[in-house]
């Protein structure tokens, strides 16, 4: 189920419920980009059907989290779970995503970061800048990072899409000392 | 980097929410607690321990009301904000009379929950932080890239410094490329308002067509397409500052909404009924005249009086040529980073060459300049031939297309005072005249001392 070599340094990328791979590459290779650290994609066939709330037509994160962590303990440096389903917890009505703080785990839904669902007009770069924010955001949960006060920090919250647009792209020079790999 | 310090304690009998609450609430850098009913809560609360109390309505044993009035005689002052599955209108008023802060029902949006929470813990902490800072500061913090140690930066540094602790409306003018968004941006952090965003808007680059939606917001299902929510800009301004660019090139409709919005500060989302208010201070920049375009009508005149409260004039690079060597070794040893080059060093022609041009595009020209000069660069030296074509050729002698011997006398003076922060002994040495000659020629040619 799970296969490649794995290092300590390593960001292994798994698509879950997610079928594009061009976008997957894309956001591969910006990582490979900004980290030193081995960049590579992940296969692992899981269903997540069971996280799956008919209630609220949303999936679980924290449980999707959960499945997949009990099938990596053989896999060194961190997962980071990336998928196209609308994620939840409970008392909230939506996540972007959600992180291990100082773990492995990560996830990433681009579900709501899709510009069409918010002004009818599609926008790929958008899309693309967005999933990367929050990516570059949960693996710095994982890597025992809160939210920043620095509005040009990645860290910083952004609990709606609007934060999401207006926060930076980096980590501010504080947060990314505690980032391992990063270039 | 986090400095939050504040203590929350979460109540609710389900522990799944318990434990979303608990890490949500870690990640955004507070300390926090949970219990699992009101008596376990009690047994934890002590007067000054917890900052904010989340509290779900409904728990078996004490309800999250009694918990409410219990906890508000022991410390009146803790923040209480209750949670429940069910809205319901008697309740929250009920609640709200007894104490609580605000009441929000499950699921709650989590831009509702942290602008909630942020904004009762910081109205809270501002205030003691608020007088702290009226008084005491002695440097202003700046953007990395606000750099600039002539003497007309320095006084912009200092008008910084005055006008930022204040709620005052500031008018940023100056050329295109002089770096108004940097100067916005310091006057934000260096406010009370610096936890919250600042939230630009390019006024010339906005379509009238998405122009309510943009400022204002839309409810989800307000347009073919609109499945989720929008908060507008000034929505997005609560608590922290809106910067208002190319204010110049707004249309007579958005003059209007504008004035109307800056005035009121309220105003509801495209197809939503509800009236949001938002505290957000204006700044706004132009590179055009206003006055002259009041003169023309193509500005409201009364929102030119709303505006034009305190005023912050950006020299052009020309003016203050001592500060592109520094600017050129920031913007030099930021593209090597990023491109993961080993220029060290401008070589003295390089520089003579980047110092003597007029620089009609500003810093953002200078930035560009020296991105290119990175990229075509080889070895660990910037040289003539690596600058762009038009910096490096006779444009730099002469870019104005008066080439007559006055204009290049009237130029030359004021780059020389200029470089010597019109200081006149050492001008006049320079120049190789005596004071009283120059003294006449700055009258001639109208010069004028931007430091006084």
């Amino acid at each position: 189920m799970v296969s490649g070599i794995h290092t300590n340094d390593r960001i292994n990328v798994v698509p879950v419920k997610f079928s594009n791979n061009s976008f997957l590459k894309k956001i591969i290779n910006e990582l490979n980009r900004r980290f030193h650290s081995d960049i590579s994609p992940l296969a692992m066939d899981l269903d997540i059907g069971e996280t799956f709330s008919e209630e609220r037509a949303q999936y679980f994160s924290t449980q999707i989290i959960a499945s997949f962590s009990s099938l990596t303990s053989d896999v060194s440096g961190k997962v980071l779970l990336i998928t196209e389903v609308d994620l939840f917890v409970p008392v909230l009505t939506f996540v972007f995503g959600e992180a291990q703080l100082n773990g492995k785990h990560s996830i990433v839904s681009v579900c709501r970061l899709h510009e069409e669902f918010y002004s009818g007009i599609s926008d790929d770069d958008l899309l693309f800048q967005r999933t990367m924010k929050e990516v570059l955001h949960e693996l710095g949960h994982c890597f025992g990072l809160i939210h920043c006060k620095d509005w040009d920090c990645v860290m910083h919250s952004s609990q709606g899409i609007e934060e999401v647009d207006i926060k930076g792209n980096f980590y501010c020079k504080t947060c990314a000392r505690s980032v391992i790999g990063l270039k | 980097m986090n400095n939050k310090k504040e203590k929350i304690l979460v109540v609710d009998d389900e522990k799944i929410v318990r434990e979303s609450l608990y890490h949500w609430f870690i990640e955004e850098g507070y300390q926090v607690e949970t219990a699992e009913d009101g008596e376990t809560a009690l047994r934890k609360f002590d007067k000054g321990k917890f900052d904010l109390l989340l509290v779900d309505m409904k728990m078996p044993g004490m309800s999250g009301l009694e918990l409410l009035s219990k906890v508000k005689e022991i410390d009146k002052d803790t923040i209480v904000i209750l949670i429940t599955a069910f809205a319901s209108v008697p309740t929250a008023i009920k609640a709200l009379k007894d104490g609580a802060y605000d009441y929000v029902t499950k699921p709650v949006d989590p831009d509702e929950l942290e602008h909630l929470v942020k904004k009762a813990l910081e109205q809270k902490s501002l205030r003691v932080e608020n007088e702290a800072l009226k008084g005491s500061i002695d440097e202003i913090i700046k953007p990395d890239n606000l750099i600039g140690e002539s003497l007309q930066m320095k006084k912009i540094y200092e008008l910084i410094h005055t006008v930022a602790p204040t709620d005052t409306t500031v008018m940023i003018r100056g050329e295109s490329g002089t770096g108004k968004e940097l100067v916005a941006k310091a006057i934000h952090i260096n406010s009370k308002r610096k936890y919250f965003p600042i939230i630009p808007v390019n006024c010339g680059a906005l379509a009238e067509s998405i122009l309510e939606s943009e400022l204002f917001g839309h409810e989800k299902g307000a347009f073919t397409g609109a499945q989720f929510k929008r908060k507008g800009k000034f929505e997005m301004a609560d608590g922290g500052t809106i910067f208002l660019d190319e204010i110049g090139s707004v249309t007579p409709k958005m003059q209007v909404e504008l004035l109307r919005v800056i005035e009121s500060k309220q105003f509801s989302r495209v197809g939503g009924n509800q009236l949001i208010k938002s505290d957000f201070r204006v700044i706004i920049a132009t590179n055009e005249s206003l006055e002259d375009l009041v003169k023309q009508g193509k500005f409201r005149e009364d929102l030119y009086y709303r505006l034009n409260v305190f005023s912050i004039f950006i020299p052009p690079l020309r003016e203050r040529a001592g500060d592109i060597p520094v600017l050129a070794f920031y913007f030099l040893n930021n593209f090597c980073t990023a491109m993961n080059k080993n220029i060290k060093n401008i070589s003295p022609e390089a520089m003579e060459f980047l110092c003597r041009y007029d620089w009609p595009g500003n810093v953002r020209e200078l930035e560009n300049a020296i991105e290119r000069a990175v990229v075509v660069g080889k070895g660990e030296m910037i040289k003539v031939d690596d600058l762009p074509f038009h910096v490096s050729s006779s444009a730099v002698a002469n870019n104005d297309g008066d080439k007559s011997m006055t204009a290049m006398e009237k130029k030359h003076i004021s780059r020389v005072l200029n470089e010597n922060n019109w200081n006149i002994s050492r001008s006049a040495l320079e120049l190789e005249i005596d004071r009283v000659t120059l003294y006449n020629k700055i009258n001639k040619y109208g010069l004028r001392n931007p430091y006084k």
